[in-house]
């Protein structure tokens, strides 16, 4: 089982070694061979983790552990230097403030007082810890092959010194924290990936060095800084009074029913995971990150980064429910998936729509988790399968489109059925599963809406009605400008790197498959995940087989439909209706004076009613006000413990 | 397994046919209404007829496709419906099937099918929350999201979901496209965007179009007649009265309201679906 | 039988004229004299039309707007010409920019005369049409089944109706 080690050292060495090779070929093939190596690394962990037959595979390494654990510190405490002379450097002093305010409290915790707590288990892997391996593994490493051709296109339209070294340097360490951050069981072993994370995306959101860059790199930082804050806060807390440090604990107690005697280190985590995850009054950091290089973004958005925070947020399922945690979460969570949601039909910019629809989903993954509800579970780990698939196809789709076309603006996305025929259609699947049946997402969705109205909440429900109505608008208005036939546009398919095809490819086919496979998916890892922890048996997915049937089988016939049908027509074709002003092209009108005057057709975004801004102050207030309500009783809570306690401190 | 079968055979003969003629009487009484004769109940069949007969034109190679897809899901959506299965999967189905229409007239790349279809978008995030309110309802009340075993609920739901009964009402004159809020394509005489969504379909694909509107309503119809079903015959009875009557009125509605902006359209099924729907659904969950 | 000649659509287009036959034809649609009893539907698209009825003359502007509305319908379709302008040119004959009647672009099937033309003349002219419709659908389907058979276009298939009743 020490496969995962090899996986972790293995991406970080790569790392290095792509930092040093400067040649184009070279690191080409390394990345290949690299990329290949870690899916096929993921899928040998998965293979081996089904071997052993059991629900939690613990990894002992005795003598090893304590230097580990003084590696990671030295480290951390270097990467807080770092932070605090960048901040310093770029007048960002609140970074600055943040991290010398955390790197001292690490040091002071870990010396004093995580010495004496025994930690059993520093690594485990449950089978929510291999899906979260195998879609950084697989998805992970597709995106680094895709960046590949792209930014040797980047490279050449930026100019300037080639950063590209330091470019995969990031994305594979990234990959490596990330490894090491799904398979921690030890709090602060996960804290110190968390924020080697939280680092490696400051790196790459200011990767092009203007401005704009650095100041969202720096938002990104601070924001997330101070959720890591909360997550040490959590950690100390947990450590000082509960006088534990691991994630298994803290689960099993909230599996017991003591999840209300666990809420105040649980806020500060789950707190700590809203931030990662984007959700509002914080999500301002993501829609940033859009100034980043695109492979930049589909890596954030849909397989590390905010992955990890619902990913955390998903494991604390059992401590959350009707508790003030909990209810804090699907608060934040539901108010962000609506807002966000909302906001997303008013963006005009495919990578703006995009992000929101990443914060939207990330809130209703957060919900799932929130409601803490084995059905509830199922579903929000359905999600993150699906999200992480769809959302790197559309991400990777969109940079193409955008070096293909020069513009990431749907406006200008008319006509590209006919410009690039294969890019458009992979974008239709990507969006199609989204938010439409028979595809992941909805099916999640379904799963998700039922579990939240057993729950009993009813805010909830009205959350998911809106918002599922708001999804399918501002998807559908892209799909229907992707779909649309304009007439006489030069087919340009043959600019497209092969790298970034291939990887296009291969993310519609796991798509695909994924959806015609997700019963087995859900018999096979959630299911016995959700038993597992909930230590329930027989647990009967949320949806009922009779459906995930139907849904596979209407999935192969619109399959098979478009496979015979699509595009074929005898019928005589003939011009569209323009009043009977149409000069024959179908582009060009007759107007007045016999002046030629060419159609252009828009779509709508409401700006009056779904107003970024509008959202965004709505979302702002109402979840910082949730948060500080939410936080004044936990801390409340904290200090008459420490009296409670006495000298306990 | 029998009565479900014969259910569905049912539906899928008769539904197109009792949909026809309730669009023929849907002329006849608006006729009758405005004070002239009309034309013949089986005007509808006649009109399909003749698109049958007419040349087989289109504008690009996709949009039958699209067209094609529209219609075998709507007919897929009322078989799950009359099949007595899952209402989440009944809705999700017809969304499906909405967003082929939509995309057939986007895909034209034609500026009044787009500003119809732009428009269908609207009204269908008009409806659904109110739609989704509605099978929520029903699970609530009958612990069940099945159509079968929420017909065989032997007490009818009407009383407890009166609320949702009424926004469901109010929907249902977008779902049937009728007045103030027949936005995305025009029926009769109105002709501010020509045809709207389906100016560019004609010949066969309009028959197409047509005949799954009428599989459309009957299933919505069938949605209406839920409220009512308890199992026995005298439910029944109620419920296939109120159905018709709830035709009637929305007949009525049609020729009494001038068509309204699409803001008028958004704002007020939303505010039923949030007071009407959730009130409702609060109620029940307090029961 | 044909189904064609129960449920006429129609599009009406008004080209140069004083806008009494305009208004005529839409007084068909009122209640008064409800065309609808015929199945008569005006669609106002020229993709769902079975019978296109041109008011007023042609001039060099709108003949490009005439023609395409025309090829715009698929077949089989009627023309209609109503009023006298549409017939000739009627007043506006000698002007400088008139081609005459719609014939003059595209082939008209029935001729309804009248300045303006009644309404009763219209929908007189408008069934009348319906024949043609009929013949036309019918050498679509001999065309179909020969095709080597020469175009039959029904082009001067005149007839006048309709008088001025008062």
């Amino acid at each position: 089982m020490s496969t995962i080690f090899i996986l972790i050292i293995f991406a970080f060495v790569v790392a290095l070694a792509l930092l040093v090779l400067k040649a184009d070929a070279g690191r080409d093939i390394l990345v290949k061979i690299a990329a290949a190596v870690i899916a096929a690394g993921s899928i040998w962990t998965a293979v081996e983790f089904f071997r052993s037959g059991e629900d939690t595979v613990n990894i002992a390494m005795h003598s090893a552990e304590s230097v580990i654990s003084y590696a990671m510190l030295a480290i951390e405490v270097i990467l807080a230097l770092v932070v605090i002379f960048l901040g310093i450097k770029h007048k960002k002093y609140l970074a600055s403030v943040l991290a010398a305010i955390q790197a001292p409290f690490t040091v002071w915790f870990e010396l004093t007082k995580a010495h004496h707590i025994e930690v059993e288990n520093n690594v485990s892997i449950d089978r929510l810890s291999i899906i979260m391996i195998l879609i950084v593994g697989i998805v992970g490493s597709l995106i680094t092959v895709y960046a590949l051709g792209y930014m040797k296109d980047f490279q050449h339209h930026q100019g300037g010194p080639d950063r590209r070294p330091l470019f995969f340097f990031l994305m594979f360490t990234f990959l490596s924290a990330m490894f090491g951050l799904v398979v921690s069981n030890n709090l602060l072993w996960m804290f110190f990936f968390w924020e080697i994370t939280t680092l490696c995306s400051f790196f790459l959101i200011g990767f092009t060095r203007t401005e704009e860059a650095v100041n969202n790199s720096f938002r990104q930082l601070v924001l997330n800084l101070i959720g890591g804050l909360s997550f040490l806060t959590g950690i100390i807390v947990l450590g000082s009074f509960y006088g534990t440090i691991e994630l298994s604990t803290l689960v099993t107690l909230g599996v017991q029913g003591y999840g209300a005697l666990m809420v105040v280190p649980t806020m500060f985590l789950a707190l700590a995971g809203l931030t990662k995850a984007a959700q509002m009054p914080f999500h301002s950091w993501l829609l940033g990150a859009m100034v980043a290089p695109t492979p930049t973004s589909a890596l954030l958005h849909s397989s590390t980064m905010v992955k990890a925070g619902v990913f955390l947020i998903l494991k604390l399922a059992p401590c959350l429910g009707f508790n003030m945690a909990g209810i804090m979460v699907m608060l934040i969570g539901g108010i962000t998936f609506l807002l966000a949601s909302f906001a997303a039909i008013s963006q005009s910019n495919g990578k703006r729509v995009l992000a929101y629809s990443t914060i939207a989903n990330l809130g209703l993954i957060v919900i799932c988790g929130g409601v803490g509800a084995t059905g509830a579970v199922w579903a929000g780990i359905m999600l993150l399968i699906f999200h992480a698939i769809t959302k790197s196809l559309m991400f990777l789709c969109v940079g193409t489109a955008e070096h293909q076309i020069g513009s990431r603006d749907i406006e200008d996305m008319d006509g590209l059925f006919g410009r690039l025929p294969r890019l458009a259609s992979f974008m239709m699947i990507g969006i199609a599963g989204m938010f439409l049946a028979p595809l992941g997402m909805l099916i999640s969705k379904w799963a998700a809406m039922t579990s939240f109205i057993d729950s009993g909440n009813f805010f909830l429900v009205a959350v998911i009605c809106f918002g599922s109505a708001a999804t399918a608008f501002y998807w559908t208005k892209w799909l229907g400008k992707l779909s649309a036939i304009v007439a006489a546009r030069e087919n340009i398919e043959s600019g497209v790197n092969k790298e970034e095809t291939f990887v296009h490819g291969a993310l519609v086919a796991m798509e695909i498959v994924i959806c015609l496979i997700f019963p087995f998916v859900s018999k096979i890892f959630v299911i016995p995940y959700i038993e597992g922890v909930w230590g329930v048996s027989n647990l009967a997915a949320t949806l009922s087989s009779n459906n995930m049937i139907i849904m596979c089988v209407m999935l192969a016939v619109l399959l098979i439909l478009i496979l015979l049908f699509y595009g074929k027509t005898n019928k005589k074709i003939v011009p569209i209706y323009m009043a009977g002003a149409n000069t024959g092209d179908n582009l060009t009108y007759m107007g007045s004076m016999q002046t030629e005057m060419t159609q252009s057709l828009r779509n709508w975004y409401m700006e009056k009613y779904f107003g970024e801004k509008k959202m965004n102050m709505l979302g702002l207030a109402s979840t910082i006000t949730i948060l500080g309500v939410a936080f004044a009783i936990a801390i409340g809570t904290i200090i008459t413990m420490m009296s409670v306690m006495g000298g306990g401190f | 397994m029998v009565k479900i079968i014969i259910c569905v055979i049912a539906y899928l003969i008769l539904a197109p046919v009792i949909g026809g003629l309730l669009a023929g009487i849907d002329r006849v009484i608006s006729a009758r209404m405005q004070g002239r004769h009309g034309p013949s109940v089986f005007q509808p069949f006649y009109d399909f007829f003749k698109l049958l007969e007419k040349e087989p034109i289109t504008v690009n190679n996709v949009q039958d496709f699209y067209i094609a897809c529209f219609l075998l899901f709507i007919v897929v959506t009322g078989f799950f419906f009359f099949a007595g299965m899952d209402l989440l999967l009944v809705i999700f189905t017809l969304s499906l099937a909405s967003t082929f229409l939509i995309i057939a007239a986007f895909s034209s790349n034609s500026a009044y099918p787009q500003m119809g279809a732009e428009r269908e978008l609207l009204q269908m995030m008009a409806y659904e929350p109110m739609v989704l309110i509605t099978a929520i309802g029903f699970y609530l009340y009958s612990g069940s999201f099945n159509v079968a075993d929420i017909i065989h609920n032997s007490k009818m739901s009407f009383p407890y979901m009166i609320g949702i009964f009424a926004g469901f009402l109010f929907i249902l004159t977008i779902k049937m496209r009728k007045s103030p809020f027949d936005l995305s394509m025009s029926h009769h005489a109105h002709q501010e965007l020509v045809a709207g969504l389906k100016t560019e379909f004609s010949g066969k694909t309009l028959a197409m179009v047509e005949i799954a509107h009428w599989y459309e309503n009957i299933f919505l119809l069938g949605f209406v007649f839920l409220f009512f079903a308890n199992g026995t015959i005298a439910g029944t009875v109620i419920g296939i009265v109120v159905c018709l009557v709830t035709y009637f009125f929305e007949t009525f509605i049609d020729n009494n309201f001038a068509r309204m902006k699409w803001n008028v359209a958004l704002n007020s099924s939303w505010l039923v679906a949030i007071t009407l729907g959730m009130i409702n659904i609060v109620v029940l969950y307090f029961m | 039988m044909s189904y064609v000649t129960k449920s006429p659509w129609v599009i009406h287009y008004d080209g140069s004229s004083c806008n009494g036959c305009d208004i005529e034809v839409l007084a068909c649609l009122t209640p008064m004299y409800d065309v609808e009893r015929f199945g008569i539907i005006n669609t106002g698209n020229p993709k769902h039309a079975d019978i296109f009825l041109v008011t007023g003359s042609v001039n060099e502007q709108n003949k490009a707007v005439v023609k395409q509305i025309y090829d715009q319908m698929p077949e089989p379709k009627v023309v209609v010409a109503i009023g006298i302008c549409a017939n000739n040119g009627g007043i506006f004959r000698e002007c400088y920019n008139i081609m005459g009647g719609v014939d003059t672009v595209i082939p008209v099937d029935v001729y309804v005369p009248g300045c303006a033309a009644r309404p009763e003349a219209i929908i007189d002219g408008v069934v009348k049409g319906l024949g043609v419709l009929a013949e036309k659908r019918a050498a679509m389907d001999n065309k179909s089944a020969a095709p080597a058979a020469a175009e039959p276009k029904a082009e001067e298939n005149t007839e006048t109706e309709g008088k001025e009743e008062a």
